[in-house]
């Protein structure tokens, strides 16, 4: 499994920056593609899981599944340190897990339980993990710009190497805030990355009805922009190791798109089939499916077979179906965590909270 | 000595980020121009514009950039020209800020600083000019800070800087270049002031009149001339702090004066005046009023340019002493 093996990169695309500076192929050892194929494998079952809990009655309100765009959250993790930040939107079920947490701390938030990594109380898009620089989790679409611009601000004030990453959708591309947080960055070359999930659809509605331009990696106007194919976890890797290193090196902040697809719809709620054809899912499905990349990755480098896939894959659904049990299981928050950090405790004891 | 309420700020703002290098400042025209208002005068010059950082003209992405780096541990202090223009801003202070302690279960501190200039202030018209007391009280997971004098923006605005959590800080245009005696203890560098505390600033006998920021020195004035022309003894409360309020400095008052009168200049609806009113209703304070409780506020209009107008549209001395007068003439049965 140490051995690696040597991989064509799908094309990247380059704004304002030379597009010879990038690599063309990259190596991977075999244990390198276990790990995201177990990583990425984790996260499609954990959704479809968290996806079951809600028509069950399990999960309340929102619940936003990342099915299908799980390369860009493994990939980011591959090309960073949990030294740098990371803020993203309310689809963030799974870069909870890629910032080191427990498939029984996600669900857990999801089913509302005193266990979830917000000890319930955040609910499915307010996760975080601020030991591993993890803030979350944004229920305001496009506030995660400035948010991590602010990370990123932090990082340079403290005078560390440290990059920030800020993801967000394709939708929220077109948010005032995103702009006004990339022109602080440009002027004041803060290392960050604003990181755009294309995912080709802001709710129902798609990219060529919301967005003047669909490149969006153009659209930091003034800022490098680079484009990835974000289906390819290899790719992920490479682009963002390559525009976090810009970002270290002083040149300011970098505009990526992430070419990727969202399976399902925008939210439980939405069956994802009123504004696309099940033609488009089923053919992105078949052709780019970023877990069936690496399957085949480790298939054809004779690091594993289909049946011992098969097997990884078996062990990983006993985990999340014990994962499912505990979140189902795991107590309700008790009742006087109601008043509990609405303000950190002060030097006098708790704050008088009112109401009810 | 004697300073002003613009030097009180200043002196605490320097004496904080003296004390703690992770405290900055960041808004418009805060460095280079010393502040719209100068209350952030010297401070480029000392501390260099690293810690001292001029924004473009966007309130919405400063506001998220300060708060995003108050997620990462640093302690910004985040200015307005006018509390205004925070209305551009406000999703960051109570989605992003207000929210994150509670959200994240306790893991995520938010250790910010919002000020700038508040409330009604001369001849700017009805954009610039209006009180966000009641915007910004409303919100669990702020503290909201409304000072008076110099000796309260030097205690709150340094307790505001220590504070872990998300801190409005509410100043008044008018106020700045007013002058107070302050004694040695106010100017000490560890002077500090508790945040959720009201000062009784005038003990009275025969009503009380609760209010904050200038309106405080207009209820002293009215309270000399209740002394002086009708013998009656006001007591003044200042409450200095919005939120947490604090309703039990005011009920013990009340217990003793059995008469209430609130003054503000913000609007009268879902106002200060009537959270008050509210309070006294579920608190034993309730059983010792002898009078309706009397509310002297804004107008409930946009702020009017015309001089005669805006005159008009805000509290005076007048107002405050003759609901005074109301509330001592009455006797519930």
């Amino acid at each position: 499994l140490e051995e690696t093996e040597t991989y064509d990169l799908p094309a990247f695309k380059t704004h304002r920056m030379d597009l010879g500076g990038l690599p063309t192929s990259t190596t991977a050892s075999g244990s390198q593609l276990q790990e995201y194929f177990e990583s990425m494998y984790r996260m499609r079952r954990m959704e479809t899981k968290a996806d079951e809990l809600y028509m069950t009655g399990h999960v309340r309100g929102f619940c936003h599944l990342y099915n299908g765009q799980e390369a860009v959250a493994v990939g980011v993790e591959a090309a960073v340190t949990y030294e740098d930040y990371l803020i993203t939107a309310y689809r963030n079920h799974c870069q909870q897990l890629a910032r080191g947490d427990t498939v029984e701390a996600v669900l857990s938030e999801l089913t509302g339980r005193v266990t979830g990594c917000s000890g319930g109380k955040g609910g499915s898009m307010h996760l975080y993990k601020p030991e591993n620089r993890y803030f979350g989790g944004n229920g305001i679409v496009g506030a995660q710009g400035p948010l991590g611009t602010g990370l990123a601000f932090a990082a340079k004030y403290q005078g560390t190497k440290n990059v920030a990453i800020t993801m967000f959708g394709d939708g929220a591309a077109n948010q005032g805030q995103i702009f006004e947080a990339l022109n602080m960055a440009q002027l004041w070359r803060l290392p960050i990355i604003f990181m755009c999930e294309n995912n080709r659809y802001g709710m129902g509605t798609s990219t060529a009805r919301a967005a003047a331009s669909g490149d969006f990696y153009t659209r930091g106007d003034y800022a490098t922009g680079l484009y990835i194919d974000g289906m390819n976890v290899l790719a992920v890797r490479e682009g963002i190791a390559y525009a976090a290193e810009r970002c270290r090196s002083g040149e300011g902040p970098v505009y990526v798109e992430v070419d990727t697809y969202r399976y399902k719809g925008h939210s439980i709620s939405d069956q994802g089939t009123g504004y696309r054809t099940t033609d488009e899912v089923q053919s992105m499905k078949a052709s780019r499916d970023p877990i069936d990349q690496v399957k085949t990755m480790l298939v054809d480098g004779g690091w594993a077979t289909l049946q011992s896939l098969k097997g990884v894959e078996r062990s990983l659904r006993k985990e999340v179906d014990a994962a499912v049990k505990f979140a189902t299981e795991a107590p309700q928050p008790p009742p006087e965590h109601l008043w509990k950090d609405v303000l950190t405790p002060s030097a006098s004891g708790e704050s008088v909270v009112r109401g009810r | 000595s004697t300073i002003t309420c613009r030097e009180a700020l200043n002196s605490a703002i320097d004496e904080e980020m003296e004390r703690d290098d992770k405290v900055f400042v960041i808004g418009e025209e805060v460095a280079e121009y010393n502040g719209a208002y100068k209350v952030t005068k010297g401070l480029l010059a000392k501390y260099g514009d690293q810690r001292v950082v001029d924004t473009p003209i966007t309130e919405a992405g400063f506001t998220g950039l300060a708060t995003g780096s108050a997620f990462a541990g640093l302690r910004p202090i985040c200015e307005f020209m006018t509390f205004n223009f925070s209305m551009q801003a406000i999703d960051h202070i109570v989605n992003s800020a207000a929210k994150t302690l509670y959200m994240s279960g306790g893991k995520i501190k938010v250790p910010i600083v919002y000020r700038g200039p508040n409330g009604a202030a001369a001849g700017v018209g009805a954009q610039h000019s209006q009180d966000f007391s009641a915007w910004y009280g409303s919100v669990p997971g702020l503290k909201v800070i409304s000072p008076y004098d110099a000796e309260d923006c030097r205690g709150l605005l340094k307790a505001a800087i220590r504070d872990d959590n998300p801190v409005v800080f509410l100043e008044n245009e008018l106020m700045y270049n007013q002058q107070f005696e302050v004694s040695d203890e106010v100017m000490d560098k560890d002077f500090t002031l508790p945040i959720g505390k009201a000062k009784v600033m005038l003990d009275g006998s025969h009503v009380t009149i609760v209010t904050h920021s200038k309106q405080v020195g207009v209820a002293l004035q009215a309270a000399a001339e209740l002394e002086e022309k009708h013998e009656v003894f006001a007591e003044v409360i200042n409450l200095r702090s919005i939120r947490p309020l604090d309703t039990a400095t005011v009920c013990e008052s009340v217990k003793k004066t059995s008469r209430l009168v609130t003054v503000e200049e913000g609007w009268p609806a879902f106002g200060v005046g009537a959270e008050l009113c509210a309070s006294m209703m579920e608190t034993e304070a309730f059983n010792y009023l002898d009078a309706p409780v009397q509310r002297v506020t804004g107008a409930d209009v946009p702020t009017p340019y015309a001089q005669n107008l805006e005159q008009d549209a805000f509290p005076v001395r007048a107002d405050i002493v003759s609901a005074c007068l109301r509330a001592v003439d009455t006797s519930l049965p």
